[in-house]
C-alpha cells in the first residue's frame, strides 16, 4: 500500500529535510520499520534501546491514535497519512 | 539564542507562580532562523500528571496538535516548550532528557517558594545523551 508519513518539525534534520515521505507498506510496523531503515538517525528518537515506541512518541493512521486500534500491527490501506506526535513530559528529580 | 520579549517573559512566570507548588507548561510559538530563535507568542496548557504535578509535567498529544494549530494559523511554528522545577535548580533532570527530542527549545525556570526565578533554555543533542544551555536574549519588544 501506498502511504504516505508525516515527520513532525523537529525531526526533519533527520530525513533528509522533507516534511513527509511516501513508501509502501501493510502495516503501521513495516511503515515505520521502512523509513528509519531509509533514515537511520530516526531510529533513536522514535524507539527506546529495548526496541519499543518511545513512550512518547504518539501514532496517529487518519488521526486515529494506533494505540486504539492494532498499536503497530494496524493495518494500512491505500493513500493512508500516519502523523507522528510528541506528548510533552519532564520534570525535577 | 532564543529571544523572548519581556512581556512573555512575565506571563511565564506568572503561570509558574499560579501554579505552585505544582509544575506549569505551556509551548513557544515563533520563528526559527536558524541559529536564533524568536518567541512570539504562548499556548499555556494544563499539566496532566494528576498523580505527581509537584515534579512532573506532562502535555497530551492532542494538547500538542492544537498547539501546532495555532502556531500554523498564525504562521508561526511550535519551536518549543517551557516548564516551572518548583523549588529546584533551572536545569533539566535525567527524566527531562529521556522525555525530549532536538531541536526544540526547552525553557525550564525555578520557582522558589512560590516566587519565580532562574530562568534558562535548553536543546538536546542530536545523540540524545545531554542538553546544551541556549542563551535567552531578553528584549523589551518583539521584532515582527
Amino acid at each position: 500500500m501506498g502511504v504516505k508519513v508525516i515527520i513532525p518539525t523537529p525531526l526533519r534534520q533527520f530525513a533528509g529535510k522533507r516534511e513527509s515521505v511516501d513508501l509502501e507498506a501493510n502495516t503501521v510496523a513495516e511503515a515505520l520499520g521502512s523509513l528509519t531503515s531509509q533514515f537511520g538517525e530516526l531510529k533513536k528518537h522514535l524507539y527506546s534501546d529495548d526496541g519499543r515506541l518511545r513512550s512518547f512518541v504518539n501514532v496517529y493512521v487518519n488521526d486515529e491514535d494506533i494505540r486504539y486500534l492494532q498499536k503497530e500491527k494496524t493495518t494500512l490501506q491505500q493513500g493512508d497519512t500516519i502523523s507522528i506526535v510528541p506528548s510533552i513530559a519532564g520534570g525535577t528529580e | 539564542m532564543l529571544r523572548v520579549g519581556e512581556a512573555l517573559i512575565e506571563k511565564i512566570h506568572e503561570h509558574g507562580a499560579r501554579d505552585y507548588p505544582n509544575e506549569c507548561c505551556g509551548a513557544l510559538l515563533g520563528n526559527d532562523e536558524g541559529a536564533n530563535r524568536t518567541v512570539l507568542g504562548l499556548v499555556p496548557l494544563v499539566n496532566q500528571r494528576n498523580d505527581s504535578p509537584r515534579n512532573r509535567f506532562s502535555i497530551t498529544a492532542d494538547d500538542v496538535r492544537l498547539a501546532e494549530k495555532e502556531a500554523s494559523a498564525k504562521g508561526w511554528e511550535l519551536i518549543g516548550w517551557y516548564h516551572s522545577h518548583p523549588d529546584s535548580p533551572a536545569r533539566p533532570s535525567e527524566f527531562d532528557r529521556e522525555h525530549a527530542w532536538p531541536w526544540y527549545s526547552y525553557i525550564i525556570f525555578q520557582v522558589e517558594k512560590g516566587e519565580p526565578r532562574e530562568m534558562r533554555s535548553w536543546r538536546l543533542d542530536d545523540d540524545r545523551v545531554k542538553y546544551q544551555e541556549e542563551g535567552i536574549e531578553f528584549i523589551s519588544s518583539v521584532p515582527r
